[in-house]
């Protein structure tokens, strides 16, 4: 059996080497995971503060949904997505499957909720904080989204973050929309599938401890960006 | 004026057809051993050199490429179960279907072998020993070229595994590499293509214990997808690739195709 320690340093050496064809798929796994996310924020984060302030019938219903939305499992999602953007689907005729934009659509799908539920609950914690005072500043409903938006920002990176985890791990909708093609729609999730039904675990953990690593350097960089713009605020 | 018009014509005709060629690519509806054994790794750089087409290979089990390719979702299909293929093309979605290779099934188990079937030719008699002896074994359990087979000895030998669905008989529903890794986790008996388990890196103590036998032979086909009933199918470029795989150049690569000196896939597309 092939020890954790075989993994690391074959990983080490892997990076080291250089290697083309990894760069090329570590780099599509943060150009598609990233949009997602990107597009999620842009979606979720105005949904999710919405929601948080506005007060209607049926609330409580919604919030169930989007929460229960969270666990869409991805298979699901790719499925989904697979129907809609197959040549006998409806959306066919745009010839997108097996593309890095059919697996950003399916992790946008998948991560979205995620972003729209989180949000809601860290911008409803602060509008009970802010809401007297977004009263007596008469401050419209729009205003009062931005407020909330720019004030819970760094909150708001982190629920970012959770998102990007799901996408960026996720292995069920990618392989099913993007067909795990070599040089076009592999990523590190379908090549640690592929090198595991060929057997060789050793590599195929060793890509999973240098997804690891991904992970580990984006959640450093916007660790950073937050703290340096908190030091900035308080000069 | 003419002349230089017409030159000038010429050049952008040349070069748009030169693009053209640099831009095409094909999507493959595949089934997994071909891929998984490396064989495309070695066949496409070839081609790709020749003809300039990029070959993208989508591989899933037979089962759900042939599904892919009638959704349209690709150009050509490369998969191993001759009966639905054959449907597949009376169905119109496919133009002509053509045998490309062969290599064979073998039954591979654990180095305790506990239904004492190392060594035997006959496939059918292994699995009713196997049954017998309730020893346990995984099955592709989805809708491959592989498990159909398997099926298909199954009712040769006249046992109803899924009468022991769960017991002995485990259906992992997961690709040929997946099961091979659940098998040997667990001490069973698989029923695998023999380029896979040559290529396979998880062997741990298994050998294979039954082969050579006529029944389990595997016939590989080639089927371009047919552009009247899927418009979008690039028919020239996908036409191209097969020829290829059926010419000379393409047999004699497949045949050229070795790990550890053990040749994978045996060509036998008919003769012109």
């Amino acid at each position: 059996m092939h020890s954790i320690g075989d993994a690391f340093g074959l990983a080490l050496s892997l990076v080291l080497s250089g290697d083309r064809d990894l760069l090329q798929i570590v780099l599509l796994s943060l150009r598609v995971s990233l949009t997602a996310t990107a597009v999620a924020c842009l979606l979720g984060l105005p949904v999710g503060a919405l929601v948080a302030i506005a007060r209607f019938r049926g609330r409580s219903v919604v919030l169930i949904v989007m929460n229960a939305l969270m666990g869409l499992p991805p298979v699901v999602v790719g499925l989904l997505v697979y129907l809609q953007l197959s040549r006998a689907g409806p959306l066919g005729f745009l010839g997108l499957l097996y593309t890095p934009t059919a697996m950003i659509v399916a992790q946008t799908l998948l991560i979205t909720p995620i972003v729209a539920a989180l949000s809601r609950q860290v911008l409803e914690d602060l509008h009970t904080e802010y809401a007297e005072q977004f009263r007596s500043l008469c401050l419209s409903r729009v205003q009062a989204v931005q407020a909330l938006l720019w004030d819970g920002r760094y909150a708001l990176l982190t629920v970012g973050l959770a998102g990007f985890g799901r996408a960026v791990a996720e292995v069920g909708a990618v392989i099913i929309v993007g067909g795990n093609i070599d040089h076009l729609t592999r990523v590190m999730t379908t090549a640690i599938a592929l090198e595991t039904s060929k057997g060789d675990l050793a590599l195929a953990l060793a890509l999973g401890l240098i997804l690891l690593f991904i992970a580990l350097g984006v959640n450093a960089a916007v660790q950073s960006v937050r703290l340096t713009a908190a030091r900035h605020a308080h000069v | 004026m003419f002349h230089k018009t017409l030159s000038a014509t010429a050049i952008a005709v040349t070069l748009a057809g030169a693009a053209l060629a640099q831009d095409q690519s094909i999507i493959v509806q595949s089934t997994t051993s071909t891929a998984n054994s490396g064989l495309y790794d070695y066949l496409l750089p070839l081609f790709q050199k020749e003809s300039g087409i990029q070959v993208n290979v989508v591989a899933v089990g037979t089962g759900q490429a042939i599904a892919n390719a009638r959704n349209c979702d690709g150009d050509l299909l490369l998969v191993h179960a001759k009966p639905d293929e054959e449907a597949f093309v009376a169905d119109g979605f496919g133009t002509e279907r053509t045998d490309l290779m062969y290599n064979d099934f073998v039954i591979v188990g654990p180095a305790g072998d506990p239904a004492g079937i190392k060594g035997m030719q006959d496939v059918q008699g292994a699995l009713t020993k196997i049954a017998d002896g309730k020893a346990m074994f995984a099955s592709r359990g989805d809708d491959s070229g592989t498990y159909k087979k398997e099926m298909q000895l199954w009712e040769e030998a006249s046992v109803d595994p899924k009468a022991a669905s769960g017991t002995w008989y485990r259906e992992t529903g997961s690709g040929m590499g997946a099961t091979l890794n659940a098998g040997i986790g667990m001490g069973a008996y698989v029923l695998t293509d023999r380029a896979t388990w040559i290529s396979f890196e998880n062997k741990q103590d298994y050998a294979i214990d039954v082969e050579g036998d006529t029944d389990m032979f595997n016939q590989y086909g080639v089927i371009p997808i047919n552009p009247e009933k899927c418009p979008s199918v690039k028919v020239e470029a996908a036409q191209t690739f097969a020829d290829w795989l059926l010419s000379d150049a393409g047999q004699t690569a497949i045949a050229d195709y070795k790990i550890d000196g053990q040749q994978l896939f045996f060509p036998n597309a008919p003769k012109e």
